[in-house]
Order: structure tokens, then sequence, then C-alpha cells
């Protein structure tokens, strides 16, 4: 059987023959399997949805629970029969309930790995290499430049600046979804156990973490504005916001706000100024170049398929190391979290 | 060199001039000599060093990296210090301290070419991605952190009871790193001598006006001249210590550009410094800026090219004459003594910028609507608006609201189609932000578009995105790091375009080429088969 027996890309996105399924698509079908609950990955409108509880539960807190017709959760390492293929999701260490799946049929192994980072992250299970004949891989940040820091150096930055201004509110932009509950965890375990405060868009989803079982400390809705004349907000204190209100009427009311965004595209200077941010901090939840690379070679795939991002450096990498590989440049992909330029406004419905 | 390279990495993230200031200032107060002038000589663009340049860099990641994932990289990030800074291959183990600023800047000012890869190539190990951009920046020339040399003296300035304008006076008698002009600034000793006898005096700059406040303004208490679209010069001449005779002219930004005119500066024989604008004048016409732009940026100048683009002040401002500083003087006495001056010393190395002269705003109006017809003649074509001053206004550096004005000429404007696209870089890398665009012809195969100009401003951050979208989705070709856009009469994207003025050009296929376009909006309404035609262009061109 060859792999393309097993999977193909299609405009509604990867579609599986030997399973008749799609995976991540990006228009409704009758049937989908989701790797994990970020909008351009997990969208509403499909018939049968298989993903793990998490996923599903993210899902039901963003579009409703009637966001599919049928929805069935499975569980990491557990393996389902799909029409002609065998299916298993393993973690992919990207945000709460996110997985890889793996494709068999006739003995080929095609592993469809979503987004994942390979650093740790105390929100969600760590990712799990699973060897295959084609790997199928995303390369957000696939260019030498995004080579990335310990989380925890940045972590540093963050309550050094908090040292050296300890007047100014600090703003940190993140996405509301895996990225902000995996900072809260990072400054929790280096030891910062005042409440941190939260903008609405991110309430939910953090709650949502916690009934999961992920702890997240104290945490503290910002409280809304009744007049313009309040004396100013937070000094001291960090607020976990979306991106697109640093630098919004909505920071008005903090005082002094020190204007930090936590994301993989703070790794390039011009990305940071372009928004205005003062204080980038280098954290991401994709794999940085080296991980791409590594990953790419410990399945040890003879074929990689890109998705989508920067996909001809990564191509490119792998032809030189002896590995076969195309880009499918899949389109929809991107448009929320990390995969988005980061002057978009979040699409997060949530 | 670390706390330079924190400095500078702050200052590229701080967007507000005062906190720039704030943080150069705390920096020359903890930083000791030398090291603290050396940073002051690499902001104030102080430090070039000759051996030094990219190709040396490109050659030591090109030893280091695959050239293809070099290119990619080189393309996104847009900037050549920040790609190597960060790819370059770090060496774990190296554990060598990072080098200091003075250190670097005498190995590159004492090494020969030959020594230089193995210097910087150790730095770069000892360094870490900080570290590694600072350097790489200082040595490329190019800081890009927003700071511009007269801040930086600024916040020297505040060390100590001194004023910004008192170091921009003595600055060009001074030389990195700096250690005389610290001990002034400090109070430990005597200003620097002003031994320039012809020095830099900082620009007067005028607000453009706000057509709404013109009802506001007393029109007797104003002068109107015509707004030459030259470049903005200051001659300055006197005579040294030694007897010997200095002459310089000196961009806006107190650049001293004497090389590119040896032509003129052979013909200054005054003692002051004459404020004007530079100008290619041609049997007695004043050409527009297109034709001084070929003369621009040329490295060598021939006798060819200064004979076939010989420059001329046409002077506006008297701010200094035989050793008298003029500057505290009214604009209308400064204007007696600058005609004065001109009567007795003009000629073919500068003349007088005309006063225009009006009865009333509406009269005004009227002018700037039609210079051609009203005194400008054949030089309307080089006259881009007025300017407006008090009588009254004393010369003051920098841009006070209030005593000048500038009355720049409405833009055309014309209909194109967006054709391709390009990233940009520094702060719009990674985003397609160069723009050609076409309008219609008649060519050989039917209606085609033909591209008529790049544009790569006049739009917001917001619309940025959009646009760099728009590109990235509807691209159909790619030739390196450009992309092709679909322009089809039905499908594409129409942009509205601003421009100055338009010029005959040989080098575009269209046939003109346009000042200064700028995108002012974009048009998603319009199918781009409504976009202008190229004949709507030439009615534009002048006789």
């Amino acid at each position: 059987m060859r792999a393309e027996d097993i999977l193909v890309p299609t405009p509604a996105g990867l579609w599986s023959p030997a399973a008749e399924v799609h995976i991540d698509p990006v228009r409704p079908v009758p049937r989908a399997l989701i790797t994990h609950g970020h909008s351009d990955h997990a969208r509403a409108g499909h018939g049968a949805v298989l993903a793990t509880a998490d996923t599903l539960a993210i899902m039901a807190a963003r579009y409703g629970t009637g966001f599919a017709g049928t929805t069935q959760a499975v569980g990491y390492g557990e393996t389902g029969q799909i029409g002609g293929a065998t299916v298993t999701f393993f973690p992919a260490g990207h945000c709460l309930g996110s997985a890889q799946i793996l494709l068999e049929a006739g003995g080929r192994r095609v592993v469809v790995s979503g987004d994942y980072k390979r650093e740790r992250d105390p929100t969600c299970a760590p990712f799990e290499l699973v060897r295959c004949d084609v790997f199928v891989t995303e390369a957000t940040f696939g260019l030498p430049v995004f080579r990335f820091p310990p989380a925890t150096d940045e972590i540093a930055r963050l309550l050094g600046s908090l040292a050296l201004f300890p007047d100014r509110t600090h703003m940190l932009g993140a996405y509301s979804l895996g990225k902000a509950q995996r900072l809260i965890a990072l400054l929790r375990e280096a030891g910062y156990d005042r409440p941190i405060h939260l903008h609405g868009a991110m309430v939910a989803l953090c709650r949502l973490y916690e009934e999961r079982g992920v702890p997240l400390g104290p945490l503290a809705p910002v409280e809304g504005r009744t007049s313009g004349r309040e004396k100013p907000a937070l000094p001291g204190e960090i607020v976990l916001c979306p991106p697109s209100t640093l630098g919004d009427r909505w920071s008005r009311r903090f005082a002094d706000p020190v204007s930090s965004f936590a994301s993989g595209w703070m790794r390039v200077r011009a990305r940071a100024r372009q928004r205005g941010v003062e204080l980038p901090l280098v954290v991401s939840d994709h794999a940085d170049w080296e991980d791409l690379c590594t990953t790419v070679a410990e399945t040890g795939a003879s074929e990689i398929w890109v998705t989508h991002g920067e996909e001809d450096a990564l191509v490119h990498w792998c032809l030189t190391h002896g590995i076969a590989a195309r880009p499918l440049r899949l389109v929809g992909y991107g448009d929320e979290e990390e995969g988005a330029a980061p002057t978009e406004t979040e699409a997060a419905p949530a | 060199m670390t706390p330079f390279a924190d400095l500078l990495d702050r200052l590229a993230f701080e967007p507000r001039r005062n906190a720039k200031l704030a943080l150069m200032e705390a920096f020359f107060r903890e930083v000791a000599d030398p090291e603290r002038g050396y940073a002051l000589a690499a902001l104030t663009g102080g430090l070039v060093f000759q051996h030094a340049k990219g190709g040396l860099i490109r050659g030591l990641i090109a030893e280091r990296v695959d050239p293809m994932l070099f290119a990619l990289s080189y393309d996104y990030v847009g900037d050549l210090s920040e790609t190597v800074a960060l790819m370059w291959p770090e060496r774990p183990g190296r554990n060598a301290p990072p080098p200091a600023l003075s250190e670097v800047v005498e190995g590159l000012s004492n090494s020969g070419k030959a020594a230089l890869p193995g210097l910087l190539s150790g730095w770069l190990d000892g360094l870490d991605e900080t570290g590694r951009w600072a350097l790489l920046k200082l040595i490329t020339g190019g800081l890009r952190v927003g700071v511009s040399a007269r801040l930086a003296k600024a916040a020297v300035a505040r060390l100590g009871p001194v004023d910004a304008d008192a170091v921009e006076e003595v600055w060009h008698g001074l030389a990195p790193p700096y250690l005389e002009l610290f001990a002034w600034v400090e109070g430990r000793g005597a200003a620097p001598a002003s031994v320039d006898p012809a020095p830099f005096r900082p620009p007067m700059l005028a607000q453009p006006l706000d057509e709404a406040e013109l009802a506001a303004l007393d029109p007797t208490a104003f002068r109107a001249e015509w707004k030459w679209d030259g470049i903005r010069v200051q001659a300055a001449c006197g005579t040294a210590e030694d007897g010997r005779r200095v002459a310089r002219l000196y961009s806006r930004t107190g650049e001293d550009v004497s090389a590119a005119f040896p032509d003129l500066l052979g013909m200054l024989e005054f003692d002051g410094a004459v404020d004007g604008e530079l100008l290619i004048i041609r049997e007695g016409r004043v050409e527009p800026f297109a034709v001084l732009q070929q003369r621009l940026n040329r490295k060598a100048v021939s006798p060819k090219l200064m004979a076939e683009f010989p420059p001329r002040i046409r002077a506006y401002d008297l701010l200094a004459e035989n050793g008298e500083d003029l500057r505290a003087l009214p604009f209308d006495a400064r204007r007696q003594r600058l005609e004065a001056f001109v009567a007795e010393r003009g000629g073919p190395a500068f003349d007088l910028s005309p006063l225009v002269a009006f009865d009333d705003w509406e009269a005004l109006a009227a002018i700037r609507a039609d210079p051609a017809g009203a005194g400008a003649g054949v030089d309307a074509e080089a006259v881009e608006g007025l300017m407006l001053k008090r009588g009254d206004s004393s010369y003051v550096p920098g841009r006070p609201k209030g005593p000048w004005f500038k009355w720049k000429r409405d833009p055309k404007t014309v209909d194109a189609v967006l054709m391709y696209a390009q990233r940009g870089h520094g702060k719009r890398s990674s985003f397609y932000s160069d723009y050609t665009f076409g309008v219609w012809r008649i060519g050989e195969a039917g209606e085609e578009l033909v591209p008529v100009g790049q544009a790569y401003f006049g739009f917001t951050d917001e619309e940025l995105a959009q646009l760099d979208k728009f590109v990235r989705a509807n691209t159909i070709n790619r030739f390196g790091p450009v992309r092709e856009v679909v322009h089809e009469p039905a499908s594409g994207l129409v942009l509205e375009v601003a421009f100055e003025g338009l010029q005959r050009s040989t080098r575009h296929k269209s046939g003109v080429a346009m000042r200064f376009p700028r995108i002012s909006r974009i048009r998603w309404d319009k199918p781009p088969g409504e976009a202008d035609r190229l004949e709507t262009l030439e009615k534009l061109l002048p006789a």
C-alpha cells in the first residue's frame, strides 16, 4: 500500500482514503480526527469527531456542546480500527489534550503530528516519539534563526523586570489556550505565588485547565472600570491578556504598563518592534528549528511531508540529510495562536 | 561589550523618546570612560571601520552554515546582523569572556585586513545572541535603534547643566572616546574650545500647516517663500587658527557632505553660515528633484558629472557672518542681512530664494495652487509648496510649533493595480510591504498592465497585515523574495497611490517615474479593470 492510499492533502485538509476520515479539516466534513483544540485545527460543524477527551472539552468550551453531530473520546495509546486503517493517538506536548495521530494500513505507518513541541510543559503530557514511514510535520518556526532559549530563562527575565519596575503593571500578552496556562504554571514553579490577573478572554480556559487537573494557583479576573478616573490599577502585578490588548485602550487602566509578549515570533526583533513590545519573551509551544530537525530524524521516517509554515528550509534540510521531503502548502492553518502573524488579532472565539 | 549590547537591545524595543533619553543617560552615568565614549561614538555614527564590512560577515557565516538555509533565513529576517547573530553556531565549552567595547573598537581600528576574520569569529564565539547582534550592528554601521545623533548628544548633556545645542556646537572639534566632553559636562573640566572655524549649527525646521488653523493666523505677520524640492544644506566657511580656509557643506542632520560637492565647495569664499536648498540649476532653470538625484548617491564625483549637474545653493537664511551670530535676530532682520550678503557675494555658488508676496490667505492659496503662474515660472516643477515664516521669528534649532510652517502642494493620485510584492526590511521584515503597481495600456497583445512605480509606506500596521495576507493568499508566481500577485481585470487589488510629481524615465518600461509615491488608500471595493490608464498619467508629465 502506498502512503497516498493512507493520506493525501485535499482542499478540505488531510484526507485518509483508507480510513475515510479527514484530519483537522478546515471545512465541515462527515468524519474528522482532531489533533488539538486550537481553532485552526479544531473547527465546529463536522458530522462525527474523534479526539482526546481534553480536546473535546476545549472544543465544547469554545463552540458550545453542539459543535459536532457526534463525538467520541480516545485516550493516548488506545488503538482503534477505522475503515481500512488502524488509528492511535499519542501525546504531542503542544497543549492540553494535543495529540499526534498514527495511521497504519498495509504495513505502512503515517504520523500526522499536528502541532508539537519537545520542551517541557507542566500543563500537558510530554511529546512521545512515534517511529513511522511518513512523518507529517508543521514548520511554523522552520528556519535556523528560530532557536528558542529555555522557557525558564524567559520567565526569569519577566521576574527580573518586575523587580526592576516594581510600580509598573506587567501586561503579558499570550494566546489564551495553552500558552497562558503554561506561563502561569512556569511562574508558579519559579516561586511566584501572588495572584495572577486575567483578562476576561483568559478566564474560561484557565478554569477548564484547573477542572481537568492542572493547578494554576491564585487567579483573579481584572475588574471592569466604572469611570475613567480611578487611580491606575495593579501596579507591580502580572496581567495575562490576549496579545491584541497590548497597547489597546483596555491597557490604559494599568499603572505605566510594561508591554510583554510571550511567543516564538519574539525571537526576531522586528516582530517585537512591529507591535511595540518592550519586553519580548521567547516562549513557544511549537518546536524550534533544532527540535524540528531532531524529531524528523528520530522518527526514522523515510519521507517527510511539511504542511505549512517555513516549509522551504525544512524540506531543504531533509533533502541534504538524505530524507525525502515535500511541502504540502496546506491553506488555513496558522490562523490562531503562534501560527498567525502577530499583528493579526487573536481569532479565538472563546 | 555587554552593557553596550544591553543598551542597544533596550533602545531597540523602546518606542518612547524620553525613555530612550533616560536609558542613554543612565548608561552614560553608570559606564566608565572610555567605554561610554565609544558607545557615544557608535550611537552618533562616528565609528567607521574600513575593513570590516558586510562581506566579511557573510564570509564567516558561509563557513559555518548551509548557504541555502542562510539565504532563506536572511530573506525572512531582513537584516544581515540579526540573521547572523541568530544563526551563529554556539560552541559549548568555549567559555571565553565577552570582549569589552573598547577592545572591539581598538581591535577593529588597529588590525590589518588579514587578522579580522579570526578576531571577529573569536568575539562572536564569546558573546551571546544580544552581544553578537550588537557587535555586528556596530561593525556594519547601521545600529537602527531609533536614536539620532542629536538624541544621543542630548542624553550626554543631561549629565550636567549643559544645553544639547551647546554640545552640538563643540561637537565637530571632538573625537572618540570624548573624554574632554564628558569631563566638561560633568563639571570636571573646561568647555572644549570650539576650534572648528566652520561648525554645524542645528537647523530650524517647520511644522506642517494645518489648514484649519490658517484663519487664526495673521497674514501680515508672515513671510512666504517657495518650498524647494532639493536637499536642505548648510554652507559654513571660516579661517582656522593657522590661517587655513575651511569650507564645509552639512546636511540638515549635521553630516558633512562636502566630499560630494567639490565644485560647490571651491566657490564658497565667505565667512559665516548660509542655510539653503541644494538644487541643480541649468540654463537658469531649477531642475526637479529627479535630476538632482542623478548627482546624489554617486560614489565617484567625476568632472563629467559635475559639468552635467551643476549644483547651487538657493539661500533662505543667514546664520552667521564675519564671526557674528545672527540667529537671535528676527527673521526680517536676518533677511535684510541675507539680501545684502547675496547681492555682494552671490553668484554661481549661491543665489537668493525670493520672497513670495501675498495679501491674504486666499491669495496665498491661489499661489500655492499655481506656482508657475505666480512667479515661479519655469522653476515651478521644483516647487513642492510654500514656506511660511513669522517675520519676528528668531532662528531656533529643532521644530518649534508656531514660527515656521510648510504648506505643501496637494499630492496627485492614481488608482493602480498591485502586481508584485516584496518583503520589507527592518521593522517590516517578514511582511510583504514593498508593492509594485501598474496601470493599463494597450500593448502588443492588447490590454496589459505596465508597472509605474513602487511604494512601501502610507498604510497603517493594520492595513499592512491585510495587504500581507492578500499577497500570501493571491500569489501566482515566486521569484526569489518577490511574489507576483494576481492582477486580472476581474481579480486583484487596486491601490490608490499618491505622489508628488511625475518625470519621464528611460529606466522604466512605462516611460514615467513617480516622485515620493505612497499608498494613500486600499481600494478593496474597486475591480482592477477600472483602475487608471497610462494615458492619464502621461497627461501629468511636464511639457
